[in-house]
């Protein structure tokens, strides 16, 4: 296999042995962007985990920047799905972006002024510096989904597996996540990204229809086609 | 008015040891607690504190200390739950239940061998705060520091475990590591406890002042601190309310604390209704009343 972004040959995800998805083959050079589009548990978030290292392969083949999943957590972000905020949790929407940084601190290493600029530029690309120091708790949803995001870019990975990024945000909110990935795939950032709105794949170079299996995957054009969006949703979805 | 609030202390060597004691399990639950309401651990923590039963009744039984029965008793718990929730695919809670029950009984029927049953049973249940000695304190005070320490050089993975077992794990530090690390740290926490309020009331510590943090903060930090010194008041009018009182003086500390977590939860939703309303009356439009002449 060659050693470019993300690579996958063969691949089968899913837990406990028991395969989701299987027989997965597609290379993603510096910059690309694909997007899984599919229903829930349709294997979307399980290729995300297994990519970020939180479920091993069942088989065949992955590299991640040249190595095992999980292997760079500095240089590899993962944004889960709807990320849980304890009502309890005594966190700032500034003290969540912070943790962005733990990836490249460790247990011991202490946070540097330069660590403390990369968070603050995350805040201010992301708008959350607006609430910066309010409580999680007492946020919004799309604004939680902000800070997420925030805390996503302050690791300054070089592969982001977004698991719905724009869920919970309105009109403007997409609009902005859809610049803040443009602006990443201009800094050579490969984003993975799984979703349900077909608009979100317009501009991706890969589209991966799944339904418990690859549907269809190739560029936009070639995929998001009537007879596989039936294929994959169960009916047409307008585009 | 001074000798009713500081004349027991200043009188009686025991209270003084008792209230060192007080505190010191007030500072290590405020550690160990807060990871344990963050995390949603409160019932794995009430199992912890009765699967060390066995360990302490044998101990006594064996003539031996009771703090090693107990570190047994919590190692057999937390081994047994990691092994039984990985092999039977239990969910957690039916598991950890079992495990509770099991090892409870066991406790109690090894107890009863012992000659004076009840009297060991209360006493392990409900602690001997009257009764601390120095060496039970220094205990105390190493495992406060262990505790401590261990949960300072952990704060970031623990702090992302309390957010999301995904985002820790691809943040590079291992959730099953981090985890079991977390529960020594509370296993250790009921070890160094159980002498001074007992295995039933342990939990009351570990819980009712992190809670009341956790209303008042936004800061981890600051949670704990609020639950160390909420820990800490909860332990002195809960020594003075048992001296004066003459009622049980490990009962009368959990109760303070739950109390005081009681006032805490009923001032703060009154001030927040009270704010609720003050917006409301900002935002409703204005009326005005026009005077035809």
């Amino acid at each position: 296999m060659t050693s470019n972004s993300v690579n996958a040959r063969s691949l089968s995800v899913g837990y406990d042995r028991r395969p989701v998805v299987v027989d997965m083959t597609f290379d993603l050079t510096p910059g690309n962007l694909m997007v899984l589009i599919g229903t829930n548990g349709s294997g979307k978030s399980t290729l995300l985990k297994t990519l970020a290292g939180m479920l091993a392969p069942l088989s065949g083949e992955v590299l991640v920047l040249g190595q095992n999943p999980g292997a760079l957590p500095s240089r590899v972000a993962f944004l889960p799905q709807h990320p849980v905020s304890s009502h309890t949790l005594p966190l700032r929407a500034e003290d969540v972006v912070e943790m962005g940084r733990f990836a490249h601190l460790g247990l011991l290493k202490r946070e540097t002024p330069a660590d403390r600029l990369i968070v603050k530029e995350s805040m201010f690309r992301t708008g959350v510096h607006e609430f910066a120091k309010l409580p999680l708790r007492d946020l919004s949803g799309g604004q939680q989904q902000r800070t997420h995001l925030a805390q996503v870019l302050a690791r300054q990975a070089e592969v982001l597996l977004l698991d719905e990024p724009t869920a919970g945000l309105d009109v403007n909110g997409r609009g902005a996540v859809d610049s803040l990935i443009s602006e990443e795939r201009s800094r050579g950032v490969t984003v993975v990204m799984a979703t349900h709105e077909i608009s979100d794949a317009e501009n991706a170079n890969i589209v991966m229809l799944l339904a418990q299996r690859v549907v269809a995957i190739g560029p936009p054009a070639d995929v998001l086609r009537d007879d596989y969006l039936r294929e994959c949703f169960g009916f047409t979805q307008p585009h | 008015m001074t000798n009713f609030f500081l004349s027991p202390f200043l009188d009686n060597e025991f209270l003084r040891h008792a209230l060192f004691a007080g505190i010191l399990v007030s500072l290590i639950c405020a550690v160990a607690g807060t990871f344990v309401v963050l995390r949603g651990l409160a019932f794995v923590g009430d199992a912890l504190a009765h699967g060390v039963l066995p360990g302490i009744a044998t101990a006594l039984i064996l003539g031996v200390s009771g703090v090693f029965g107990a570190m047994v008793g919590a190692a057999v718990m937390m081994g047994g739950v990691n092994l039984v929730t990985r092999k039977l695919r239990l969910s957690g809670d039916t598991s950890v239940g079992l495990l509770f029950v099991g090892m409870l009984a066991l406790g109690v029927m090894i107890t009863s061998r012992s000659k004076s049953f009840s009297g060991d049973l209360t006493r392990i249940l409900f602690g001997e705060l009257l009764g601390v000695s120095w060496s039970q304190l220094a205990w105390q005070t190493v495992a406060f520091i262990l505790v401590g320490t261990t949960a300072w050089v952990c704060r970031r993975p623990f702090l992302l475990l309390c957010v999301d077992e995904g985002l820790t794990e691809s943040s590079g530090f291992s959730v099953r590591k981090y985890h079991v690390i977390m529960l020594t740290l509370v296993a250790i926490t009921i070890v160094a406890s159980f002498q001074t309020v007992g295995t039933l009331l342990v939990l009351g510590m570990l819980i009712a002042p992190p809670a009341t943090g956790a209303l008042l903060s936004r800061r981890l930090s600051t949670m704990i601190i609020i639950a160390a010194v909420s820990g800490s008041i909860a332990t002195y009018a809960g020594l003075l309310i048992s001296y004066h009182a003459d009622l049980a003086a490990g009962a009368s500390i959990v109760l303070s604390a739950v109390a005081l977590f009681a006032f805490t939860a009923t001032v703060r939703e009154f001030r927040l209704s009270l704010r609720r309303t003050n917006r409301a009356d900002d935002e409703l439009p204005h009326q005005h009343t026009h005077i035809r002449p």
